[in-house]
């Protein structure tokens, strides 16, 4: 291969796509105005050119994907909202950014707020609805400021209010910051939460499509998902199809975390993979290798170094044994303890399980037990076995998806690092330095040097 | 939690707030549970609220949110439990938040959370003598690309050193103005509370303080667009990546 290949293969121009995030770099970039100068609600006047079934249906072949984990089809989930009802439809957005590793959704919503204000507009006319919620994580206050004010904007506007653009749609916009729980993240406990309850999953069915907020049919959409809708509107769904695979298509915010040169937001194709992206930014930090990561938060399956070719969408990192998740490129280095890494997830899960369901909230707590007397050298081979055990009584057996999530660190971590675990165990005691691990620790040593 | 569970006599009907704070909290009330086609979805925002007036969740305010939404203390004190952002006992005007899940513990935030602990001569979810500060270790706060975070009344301190941290609580206590990297400079928690209630932050200059996006969310753009150079190769072990170090 010649040189000049090579890096047209690898250049950052070809590999990247910034849509959501290309002009986070322009002064006042989360200003009505700026965002108008950048081609903004643009989209919402195609969609009220057509008819809401015809934009469903749009959408729906534009095969945007939900980015808040799950990937199930965006244009399908508006699709199963019963039409003429009698009900009142809603429109929720989950911005309750939680999860482990996942730090997309609150950069977008500082930098490019009215994405998803438009987002939202063209949402609600496509499912009939006339209130809409964006129920943010309440620990971000700078990010609440920054709503509060794009809402204000957005109504002075006339984006939202009454018969937006001349369309007839009436529209009310409800910023509601939360409190403080992970699991209402999980779409029928943040309804729960919503409603001014103890944010606990519900039951399903029925589905939230059919009975939601106060059991009227709801869509729950995460904000990347309903924030990437005013492009696909604008640009065309060819544009967005042209992007990423067939089942996996378009654009996407990979957010790079941990022991790498730069960590950062990298708009790119579904499909990128961690190598590509490593290459492009500067690799890990100087001097140390790739030991783990995750693919999409910490409730996705980890990896190791021998997937650092796995096309980023949904197929390929379900194919390889985790999930596309967030796409929370969580990257640690060989100076890492994955014992201490998987026992601090574990202590977060067992601290945010709700305490609705028997194996979620009592395996958490004993996991975190027998992971705590491992990584402190007090643990015992048949531990291990355990572990495995505990967390096999918790997937697939809990209420929700957190238990799932609470067990997939345990079963990777032993699968690529069991090895690791025996020497705790064996060595009666944790053999990393954590000073070798920290932002700071080879500063240091440059000076010593 | 079984330390705060009293297995005593039951307690007296809280106090009400005095007339004056009733009436003020009542108006902001009516316009918080004007929002929402239900009203008890206003009781997450108005336990906020009652936080604003006194710095934590009291009997006092939990017993207000029952009266205005016509439900009992206890289906109030269910919810205002379940929330870690709901304090229950009297706390500093900032709360300084270390992030200690995996990522950020991992990238010296277990470092940071202990050497202020030591200088701070507190634990966990304690206050300094002078009322001023309440150390807790929080989960992710959804930035890790800016690890290791330090979160102060709920506004973002990114890529955080034991120094910083300390020389950052240290203004805080000799009252020094101090200034987030990604949000408005500080208020108390006691505003911050008020924010949360859903009311916009009046002060002028708050909602584009600190500017746009943060450094570590431009890489990506700033690759594509050509104006980063371009790495092809990892740096060998020990040369500077031109990285800014504290």
């Amino acid at each position: 291969m010649t040189l000049a290949a090579e890096i047209n293969n690898s250049s950052p121009e070809k590999l990247l796509a910034p849509v959501l995030s290309a002009f986070w770099d322009q002064p006042d970039s989360w200003t009505l105005e700026t965002y108008e100068r950048h081609e903004g609600y643009r989209g919402l006047r195609k969609a009220l050119a057509m008819s809401p079934d015809d934009l469903i249906a749009y959408v729906k072949e534009s095969g945007l994907r939900g980015r808040g984990g799950a990937g199930f089809p965006t244009g399908m989930k508006w699709q199963f909202i019963p039409q003429g009802d009698g009900k009142p439809h809603y429109l929720v957005v989950n911005a309750d950014e939680s999860e482990p590793g996942t730090c997309k959704d609150i950069p977008l919503l500082f930098a490019n707020p009215h994405s998803l204000i438009e987002g939202i507009v063209i949402a609600c006319y496509a499912i009939r609805s006339n209130h809409a919620f964006i129920y943010l994580r309440g620990e971000v206050v700078p990010v609440l400021r920054r709503l509060h004010e794009a809402v204000r904007e957005a109504y002075a506007a006339g984006y939202l209010g009454t018969n937006i653009l001349g369309s007839g749609l009436d529209l009310e916009l409800t910023v509601h910051a939360g409190a403080g729980a992970y699991i209402c993240g999980e779409e029928t406990a943040l309804l729960d939460s919503l409603e001014g309850r103890r944010g606990q999953p519900r039951l399903r069915p029925p589905f939230p499509a059919v009975a939601g907020l106060y059991a009227c049919p709801t869509v729950v959409n995460n904000v990347e998902s309903i924030a990437s809708v005013p492009a696909i509107l604008n640009k065309g769904k060819e544009w967005f199809t042209s992007m990423g695979s067939e089942k996996s298509p378009g654009f996407t915010l990979y957010s790079l975390s941990g022991h790498v040169a730069s960590p950062g937001q990298y708009e790119a194709p579904l499909g990128i993979t961690l190598r590509q992206l490593l290459d492009m930014s500067g690799g890990m930090r100087p001097g140390h290798r790739l030991k783990f990561w995750t693919p999409g938060g910490s409730s996705t399956p980890m990896f190791t170094d021998e997937h650092l070719d796995v096309p980023l969408d949904y197929e390929g990192v379900g194919a390889a044994g985790s999930m596309l998740g967030t796409k929370a490129l969580q990257c640690f280095d060989e100076t890492t303890c994955v014992v201490r890494a998987v026992t601090r997830w574990t202590e977060f899960y067992a601290h945010e399980s709700c305490g609705k369901c028997t194996p979620c909230r009592e395996g958490t707590y004993w996991l975190v037990q027998l992971l705590r007397d491992i990584e402190a050298g007090r643990g015992q081979m048949s531990d291990l076995d355990k572990l495995n055990d505990i967390a096999d009584n918790i997937n697939g057996k809990s209420f929700c998806a957190l238990g799932d999530g609470a067990a997939s660190p345990i079963f990777s971590s032993l699968k690529y690092f069991r090895a690791e675990y025996e020497q705790h165990i064996t060595g009666r005691g944790c053999p990393f330095d954590p000073a070798k691990s920290t932002a700071w620790a080879d500063n240091h040593k440059e000076v010593t040097a | 939690m079984t330390e705060n569970v009293s297995l005593g006599m039951p307690q007296l009907p809280a106090p009400a707030f005095p007339a004056e704070v009733h009436a003020r909290l009542t108006e902001d009330a009516r316009a918080i549970i004007a929002r929402y086609p239900d009203s008890r979805s206003a009781l997450l925002p108005m336990l906020h609220l009652v936080q604003s007036e006194e710095g934590h969740v009291t009997r006092t305010g939990m017993q207000f949110c029952a009266d205005l939404l016509g439900l009992t203390t206890a289906e109030v004190t269910a919810v205002a439990t379940f929330y870690t952002m709901y304090r229950r006992k009297p706390s500093g005007d900032y709360q300084v938040g270390v992030c200690t899940n995996t990522l950020c513990a991992v990238m010296g935030g277990d470092a940071i959370f202990e050497e202020l602990k030591a200088h701070l001569g507190v634990g966990n979810d304690e206050t300094t003598e002078d009322g001023k500060i309440t150390l807790e270790h929080i989960e992710c706060n959804a930035a890790c690309d800016f690890a290791p975070v330090v979160m102060v009344n709920w506004e973002f301190f990114d890529n955080q050193t034991p120094e910083s941290a300390k020389r950052m609580v240290d203004d805080l206590r000799a009252g020094r103005t101090v200034e987030p990297t990604r949000g408005a400079p500080l208020c108390s928690f006691k505003e911050t509370a008020r924010i949360l209630a859903g009311f916009p932050d009046e002060r002028p200059g708050a909602v584009e303080a600190t500017g746009g996006a943060g450094p570590a969310s431009l890489v990506g753009l700033r690759l594509a667009k050509g104006e980063s150079p371009h790495h092809r190769i990892v740096h060998p072990r020990g040369e500077s990546s031109g990285q800014e170090g504290e």
